[in-house]
């Protein structure tokens, strides 16, 4: 029996996909750039693409909020004239993983929050996300079990699952359907693919274990023990307050915002623009006060906003277990070890 | 890419025209600010507007101005940074972008029929004098009004005229202090919690409004709850830097609040166990 909500698509058939698909829209997707490194870049065909890849150094964040975004323009030279505005063109994302899907979701619930940021919401509306499944880990340093995001469940447009010598494809939007419809190549799933798929996942649930000795549930009381916890003192003396790992975490949003005019001082822009906590000036305020003044207070914060805060205010950890932070950190600050030290300082 | 012109972005600014400036001292001048085409702002006392001086920036200043004049508003502004010097070199009759007002004010309309001690220390008059003024232009709507005032010294006292208005008024007690005196000071010189045992406080009628620098908070609170006053009837206003207003960007973010949208008045009771508050 065909499944209307899977089809396959023939691995030699992949690169003539993609082909199709970057002709009728901008595609990207991850490519290989040097030892280890990945990023998600505009692909013309599926030779650039690496279909197995650890976690790209930026996630795909960077199409939903840009490093740099305008958002008001302005002309002082005959009185004020200013307009907000947003920049945005269709798109489709191929190859997310779950994790990064994840990451997707907590910036939407974030910027669909009232009051509504519609730069972002605009741009999240272009957007087509193809997602591909992880078969393994794609190292030691992802914690997708523990955050329970391992396995596709929403999120995506399309959802490619490689078994051997086809892709088994989900469904999941009229938008995912409609690609499938103008690209051709694909074939209905029958029964025979699904089982396939099933005693994959199986198999799957067996090889990705819960990577802490911890149930996510117990994460939030794990946190409203720690915060004076002197796990923290530790992180104090080896962060360099770099900034690097708020900048690769999926989840991480937070911008400055600034100003920029001509040099004829008629006409400018303003402009939003990657900012971290854990850099020093953050949480200054005016006086000089500095409300985030010790590192250990920086990175409590981050920690604190992926495993407490986020609980809160969306009822959802903003850790998607992707990894990137550890594998980013100059002081070999590891995410894992981090929580690690939390619960063996809580079983103390 | 297509660039697309947002009309109900958050980032929306509204032409603001200076009515008049007053300089109040040596470094705060006093703008009062009309919105284009009679638009009301439409606040709450402790609330907060985005100000924009274009090609300088944008930066978060409270409102000094009651709510009650709905023709234009007032804000009181320390020459400190690059947009507040920018300001401050701006003339009647110029325009700048304001956005809002954002956050949570004091809750003026749950308070009628209520006690008030207002407790102000240096430029923490600027949003308290919004509340006090609207509560002159409402007075038999509350019960007892206690107004203390702490300054450094006598030169950064702000709005001196008023302060003399409100010392000669029947319906209100208005004490203030500076830290250091000058030799033509008459007045009080200490810190401000010396001022808390002359008001005479019916705890469970008193709601506190305090705004200050940080560092006034933890001992002014202090002498108020040996005194008896429910926690949740003190109101503080927390500084941060705000760059969004709208809850995103992060940088005023107070734990699990932000200090914009969840703020940034709160009482005591919802932010004492924060540690990173004060």
């Amino acid at each position: 029996m065909p499944d209307n909500q899977y089809a396959i698509l023939k691995k030699e058939e992949l690169n003539s996909f993609i082909s199709t698909l970057s002709k009728l829209n901008k595609l990207a997707a991850p490519v290989s750039r040097g030892y280890n490194n990945y990023s998600f870049e505009e692909v013309n065909s599926g030779d650039e693409i690496a279909l197995k890849y650890i976690p790209t150094i930026l996630p795909p964040k960077k199409y939903f909020m840009p490093v740099h975004e305008t958002l008001l323009e302005y002309d002082i030279s005959k009185g004020l004239n200013a307009d907000a505005v947003t920049e945005s063109e269709e798109m489709i994302l191929f190859g997310v993983h779950t994790c990064d899907i994840a990451g997707i979701q907590c910036l939407n619930m974030v910027f669909s929050e009232h009051p509504e940021d519609h730069n972002y919401l605009i741009r999240r509306q272009n957007i087509k996300i193809i997602g591909l499944e992880c078969n393994e880990y794609c190292d030691e340093f992802a914690n997708c079990r523990l955050m329970d995001t391992h396995l596709p469940d929403c999120g995506y447009d399309l959802f490619f699952t490689d078994l051997g010598d086809y892709f088994i494809v989900h469904i999941n939007t009229r938008a995912g359907e409609e690609i499938i419809e103008n690209a051709g190549f694909f074939k209905s799933a029958q029964t025979r693919h699904l089982n396939e798929l099933a005693s994959f996942r199986e198999k799957k649930r067996a090889l990705f274990k819960i990577e802490l000795p911890i149930e996510s549930k117990f994460i939030p009381d794990l946190f409203d023990r720690s915060f004076e916890s002197k796990v923290w003192d530790d992180l104090d003396e080896r962060c360099l307050a770099c900034g690097n790992c708020t900048t690769v975490c999926p989840t991480c949003y937070c911008f400055d915002i600034k100003d920029e005019i001509n040099l004829f001082l008629t006409a400018g822009k303003r402009y939003r623009v990657w900012d971290s906590c854990q850099l020093d000036p953050f949480a200054k305020v005016a006086g000089g006060k500095n409300f985030r003044k010790a590192r250990k207070e920086r990175q409590r914060h981050r920690y604190y906003r992926k495993f407490r805060y986020s609980v809160d205010r969306f009822s959802r950890f903003f850790c998607t277990g992707c990894g990137r932070c550890s594998r980013t950190c100059m002081a070999g600050i590891r995410l894992k070890e981090t929580l690690k030290s939390l619960i063996e300082t809580w079983i103390k | 890419m297509d660039k697309i012109i947002l009309k109900d972005s958050a980032y929306c600014i509204k032409k603001g025209t200076i009515l008049g400036i007053k300089q109040l001292t040596e470094s705060e001048k006093l703008f009062e600010i009309a919105l284009e085409g009679s638009q009301r702002l439409g606040f709450e006392p402790g609330q907060f507007v985005m100000v924009s001086v274009f090609g300088a920036g944008e930066i978060p200043i409270s409102l000094s101005s009651s709510p009650t004049n709905n023709v234009s508003f007032e804000i009181c502004v320390r020459a400190a940074g690059k947009v507040t010097n920018a300001l401050h070199k701006l003339k009647a009759g110029d325009v700048i972008g304001i956005r809002g007002p954002f956050g949570k004010g004091f809750p003026v309309r749950m308070l009628g029929g209520k006690d008030l001690l207002i407790i102000a220390c240096g430029l923490g008059i600027a949003p308290l004098r919004s509340f006090i003024r609207y509560v002159f232009d409402n007075r038999k709507d509350f019960g007892k009004i206690n107004i203390l005032f702490g300054c450094r010294n006598p030169g950064n006292m702000l709005f001196l005229d008023e302060i003399n208005d409100w010392k000669k008024r029947k319906d209100v007690y208005f004490e203030s202090t500076v830290d250091c005196g000058t030799p033509d000071w008459t007045g009080k010189v200490g810190l401000i919690t010396t001022l808390i045992p002359g008001v005479n406080i019916e705890p469970e009628r008193t709601f506190v409004a305090l705004v200050g620098p940080p560092a006034v908070y933890k001992p002014v609170i202090k002498e108020l709850l040996s005194r008896n006053v429910p926690e949740r009837q003190i109101m503080i206003s927390l500084e941060r830097h705000m760059k969004c207003g709208v809850g995103k960007c992060g940088h005023c973010q107070i734990q699990n609040l932000y200090c914009c949208q969840d703020g940034p008045v709160f009482n005591y009771e919802e932010i004492k166990h924060l540690k990173e508050a004060f």
